[in-house]
């Protein structure tokens, strides 16, 4: 009876993690999407604490167990809440890595287990005892996992900017080498000594997590998120293995879905930069082809100043907000939301053009700016913006420069060659806010700077806005 | 060769699910608008948390005087609910922000 109500439990929990990702993926009905997937998760947890039995035994140590859930949810509970809304891919990003720990800990577990069973019988192999199955889903959670963990750490590391890029020469071919290392070494385990084992189990581990820091080593930081999206799928593959280990459906479901949404997913995150998973993966940005693009003749740009800015602002009729990265550095999206309030008063229409890449994660923008309370209508996605651009009169571009950069379009040699921008040109003037005329994370020129209809005006965005409020209050 | 269809034949439920589960996930998000993909993501992340409930099998099986098992296990317990109970709050916050439309306190 009890094990029948386990067996619900377990239905309730996998048709609502179907059924919340469906929701998830359509904006009305997301965030109740995410709540019931949470409550599906909880049911599931809950009728496993309580109602699992294997060979009539119930699960003990419930002191550990509570324990356990209580300081991770207490500690998950106040990361995610305290969290900024600009470190938002960070936190994802170490979620992920810790629930790749957590499989390669079970695997650990159950390799320990088999271990101390059988190691007393000397000279026996590791394949005498347990099915290549069983051995196959213990060990590819201890790998995926691992590689995800790594992988998620690293991944954090750099968008938080604790870690540089890093690449060498011929490190793709180290990398597949590893990869052959680690996957021999898994064989090795299985076909050795039996009292060895363990030492090997832990090497395979080790070296998984040496491949799971040079996977994610030399892609750009600007390309995290999709790697977070990848070893997102990982764990979900990784608890998966899981699932076959206990014969358990849930973690079965959960993790495969999760696995195949998420490669998906992935997938659909390059196609908005319009560039191939293996692209990402193999990395270009900042390697040798911005050597080649970059070195072209820099024209002069010319700087405005805010109350010329204030002036032209404000008697437009149409201003379109380009927001990037810099916006999110700034924290601006307050100001931003009390200038364009302000424009309105003045009859000006505002609105903003969200480029599906812009800032450090796909909807980065859009979340930010609802931060700020503005409002969902004025956020027009790439196409819907690029058919106004011909009828705005002054685009205000905040901190982006790679989604607006014309290299995009013109330049065959340039690494973002071919990745669908947000053509500004259009418009009668275009202002450009940066810090400096450094060039944006795809590490390449823009000639936007150059061109006529252009003017740059530098310094923090925060601090430009709210002086622009000011000069636009005084008119 | 044996061996391989005896587990295919061991385990047959279990591989229908798994193949039925990659079908059913690529066809859900299938559709997806770009603005979404962060908050997806991180509901994907919170979703594959149910890593915690192998966890927490491990930790109830282990004896009180295996001290690996207890360790290793408590470990995977703490760090499978913050995978699922982070995720699950961050993806909330996300969305929160998206929807919005009352007047802003700022």
């Amino acid at each position: 009876m009890e094990l029948s109500i386990l067996t619900l439990c377990y239905l309730i929990g996998s048709v609502t993690f179907i059924i919340g990702l469906k929701m998830l993926s359509n904006p009305a009905t997301a965030r109740n999407g995410n709540l019931v997937a949470a409550a599906g998760m909880t049911i599931a947890i809950i009728g496993t604490i309580f109602l699992y039995e294997e060979d009539g035994k119930k699960l003990g140590n419930y002191p550990w167990i509570f324990g356990g859930l209580l300081i991770g949810g207490v500690i998950g509970t106040l990361a995610a809440k305290k969290v900024k809304m600009t470190s938002m891919p960070e936190m994802v990003s170490i979620f992920n890595g810790m629930g790749g720990a957590c499989a390669a800990l079970i695997s650990a577990v159950e390799f320990d287990h088999i271990y101390q069973s059988y190691k007393a019988v000397d000279s026996a192999y590791l394949s005498d005892f347990i099915q290549a199955g069983h051995y196959l889903t213990i060990i590819a959670g201890a790998i995926i996992g691992s590689v995800s963990f790594a992988g998620s750490m690293i991944a954090w590391g750099k968008l938080s900017g604790k870690v540089k890029d890093f690449s060498f020469r011929g490190q793709h071919i180290v990398n597949l080498l590893m990869l052959l290392v680690v996957l021999s070494a898994a064989v090795f385990t299985f076909q050795y000594n039996i009292g060895y084992s363990h030492i090997l189990f832990y090497t395979t581990v080790g070296m998984a997590l040496i491949y799971g820091v040079l996977f994610v080593m030399p892609i750009g930081g600007a390309d995290m998120p999709v790697v977070i999206s990848l070893l997102n799928s990982f764990t979900g593959v990784a608890a998966a293995c899981g699932g076959f280990l206990y014969n358990n459906k849930v973690m079965l479901t959960g993790g495969i879905l999760v696995g195949a949404a998420g490669t998906l997913l992935t997938i659909l995150m390059c196609k908005a930069m319009n560039r191939s998973l293996k692209n990402v993966l193999i990395g270009s940005f900042g390697g040798g082809a911005t050597a080649a693009g970059a070195q072209k003749e820099q024209g002069a740009y010319k700087e405005i100043s805010l109350s010329d800015m204030a002036v032209i602002m404000s008697y437009a009729n149409k201003v379109m907000i380009v927001p990037g990265y810099g916006l999110a550095v700034a924290q601006a999206q307050h100001a931003c939301h009390e200038l364009e309030k302000l424009l309105e008063s003045k009859g000006v229409t505002v609105k903003y053009a969200i480029h599906p890449v812009a800032g450090r994660m796909p909807g980065h923008m859009n979340v930010l700016l609802a931060e700020a309370d503005v409002s969902y209508e004025k956020l027009l996605e790439m196409e819907q913006a690029n058919d106004e651009f011909s009828t705005t009169d002054v685009v205000l571009i905040l901190g982006a420069n790679d989604v607006v950069n014309p290299a995009a379009k013109s330049d065959p040699a340039s690494p973002i060659y071919g990745m669908p921008i947000l053509d500004v040109e259009l418009a009668k003037n275009v202002i450009v806010n940066k810090r400096s005329m450094k060039p944006g994370y795809a590490g390449i020129e823009n000639e936007l700077f150059f061109r006529p209809k252009t003017s740059m005006l530098f310094g923090d965005a925060k601090k430009v806005l709210q002086d622009l409020i000011g000069e636009i209050k005084n008119l | 060769m044996e061996a391989i269809l005896n587990w295919i034949a061991d385990n047959q439920q279990m591989i229908y699910i798994v193949i039925l589960m990659i079908f059913v996930g690529i066809e859900v998000i299938g559709r997806v608008p770009s603005v979404l993909h962060t908050p997806l993501m991180s509901g994907a992340n919170a979703i594959h948390g149910v890593v915690i409930i192998g966890a927490i099998i491990v930790m109830g099986k282990a004896e009180h005087s295996n001290y690996v098992a207890l360790t290793l296990g408590f470990l995977a317990v703490v760090l499978g609910t913050l995978n699922v109970v982070g995720g699950f709050v961050v993806t909330d916050r996300m969305l929160e922000m998206f929807k919005s439309k009352k007047k802003g306190s700022k």
